[in-house]
């Protein structure tokens, strides 16, 4: 797989390809990791551990909070890929990162790279 | 790629003023690698989401800021939070909660940002004007600067906001630039009739369309009447950065960046067709309690209503007087701002939220049934964040609902 490195750190896990983008806002439960979004196709899913895989961000500008909170809660994803480079997914991982020592790689690949990563599948990062 | 750095820059870094200055230049600077950004640019002034709530990463960053010294170096708002200082008795958070939210808005104001707490900081008199550069966090305050004042923000989210207020700096790329601004999409409305057209609800609607299909592009829509109020342009704005994550849209020959076509948009970008099938589709995916059904609540003001809206909603009730609790949110400067009408809003029943959301803090509770609303952003998110099953209907139709207590809607507007 190729890549541009956005936030560095290293992960594997399986992959969990969303179907549709995902607001961590309003979307994730960061005290548990669970897909709560009511439209979402994925609802219910876990994100913990994973390698999430999705085309863009989504919403709310708090999803920076939301994420930089699950990673302190130890229920983020392992990793983040996605189609084009997200501000909001970005920031979160960062400040994270400063405040607690704990790196989860955000990469951007392209949609035909994404389109060949399967669910469940084992992924690591950095590509 | 690392940024042209200025000595300011460095000086900051090096922490000339502080360690929380240093902290926040050194995000500014690391966003700025991952935006390609050749350089960082001056910017007038801040809108900060990072000030509620959302657990104790949000303290803990804050809180670290302070530790360094860290303080806003240009203006510098604040959006809601999940109390309600001027009604405190309408949230109801336990008291940890309550506690930590009230530390987090505190260090805040401590680091010099303006007590506003309004998501709508455009609706203030000192908002930015077009070509301004800012750096707005709030997905629907974002794509308002943008779309409506012509004022220039990429997408901000929690964190990076205060950074921006306390460096005075942002990355040079995205919407900051000429070309960034440019739309990859245009939509064109075919067989939308005019009635259609004057009606409140196809605004939100059309904006859940824009971010559905729309994503995270600049998109340009045309066919909306040149005189479309900016309360209109918000609902467009505030439902396509939900469902998408739009922080750009061009009305041609509405918004002031959009004279006509040719000047938005994008070399080699598509069209696409929006038809009122399309329509009906978007609002029934927002919408999912009938006709008839009996509502248990309804509440309007997401984003925060305007004085325009505030007195258009109590001329409304003043005739048909809701019969289940009627909440409407806005800002503290709107409601000020509307002098004794907020008197007649209470005298009718309407319970006025202020510095809050009843979409992101306990507010409403107990309810006998669903809610409606006129809100495209509230309908989105509301079942997720709250459990609550939604109608949308225009604010008339809201109010006519309420005072029916069940969904009153002009069904026939929509061609069906």
């Amino acid at each position: 797989m190729e890549g541009r490195i956005l936030v560095e750190g290293d992960a594997t896990g399986p992959a969990l390809v969303l179907d549709e983008p995902l607001s961590f806002w309003g979307g994730l439960d960061p005290a548990t990791g669970e897909i709560v979004e009511a439209n979402h196709p994925q609802r219910g899913s876990v994100v913990t551990g994973t390698i999430l895989v999705m085309r863009s961000g989504r919403g709310s500008s708090s999803s920076a909070t939301v994420l930089a909170e699950a990673i302190r809660a130890r229920t983020a994803p392992a990793g983040i890929i996605l189609g084009a480079p997200d501000d909001i997914i970005v920031i979160g991982a960062l400040v994270a990162a400063e405040l607690y020592g704990v790196s989860i790689p955000v990469v951007v690949a392209s949609p035909t790279t994404l389109g060949t990563i399967r669910n469940g599948e084992e992924v690591s990062l950095p590509p | 790629m690392t940024p042209a750095l200025e000595p300011g820059d460095r000086a900051l870094l090096d922490g000339e003023r502080g360690r929380g200055a240093a902290l926040a230049m050194r995000l500014v600077v690391r966003m700025a690698e991952v935006a390609r950004a050749p350089r960082l640019r001056d910017i007038t002034q801040a809108h900060i989401d990072s000030c509620l709530y959302h657990g104790q990463v949000g303290l803990d960053f804050a809180e670290r800021l302070l530790a360094g010294g860290a303080t806003a170096s240009i203006p510098a708002t604040l959006n809601v939070s999940s109390l309600d200082l001027l009604h405190p008795e309408l949230v109801r958070l336990d008291d940890d909660t309550r506690d930590r939210a009230s530390r987090l808005m505190e260090a805040y104001v401590q680091m010099g940002c303006r007590p506003t707490w309004t998501c709508a900081p455009y609706q203030l008199p000192d908002r930015p004007a077009i070509g301004e550069h800012v750096a707005w966090a709030e997905s629907n305050a974002i794509v308002f600067a943008n779309s409506v004042l012509g004022a220039r923000t990429n997408r901000y989210g929690d964190f990076i906001d205060i950074c921006a207020a306390i460096t005075g700096r942002v990355p040079d790329s995205g919407l900051h630039t000429d070309e960034g601004r440019r739309a990859s999409v245009r939509f064109r409305m075919r067989g939308v009739r005019e009635g259609l057209l004057d009606y409140d609800l196809l605004y939100p609607v059309l904006g859940h369309l824009l971010g559905r299909r729309g994503g995270s592009q600049v998109v340009a829509i045309e066919g909306l009447p040149p005189d479309t109020s900016e309360d209109r342009l918000k609902a467009v704005g505030a439902a396509a950065a939900s469902s998408g994550a739009v922080a750009l849209f061009h009305a041609i020959g509405v918004t002031p960046e959009a004279s006509d076509a040719g000047t938005v948009l994008a070399q080699g970008s598509r069209e696409e067709v929006i038809t009122l099938a399309d329509l009906r589709a978007a609002r029934d995916e927002l919408s999912r309690v009938p006709d008839g059904a009996e509502i248990g609540a309804v509440s309007v003001g997401t984003p925060h209503a305007s004085e325009a809206e505030l007195r258009r909603l109590a001329d409304l009730v003043e005739a048909d007087r809701p019969r289940i609790p009627f909440y409407v949110n806005t800002g503290r400067a709107q409601l000020a701002g509307v002098g004794s009408i907020a008197d007649d809003l209470a005298d009718a029943g309407v319970i006025v939220v202020t510095d809050t959301c009843t979409y992101i803090t306990p507010v409403m509770q107990d309810l006998a049934g669903p809610v409606m609303t006129d809100s495209g952003k509230w309908a989105w998110y509301a079942p997720s964040s709250l459990g609550f099953e939604v109608a949308l209907g225009s604010l008339e139709e809201c109010v006519r609902s309420a005072a029916a207590g069940r969904v009153v809607r002009h069904e026939t507007i929509w061609g069906s």
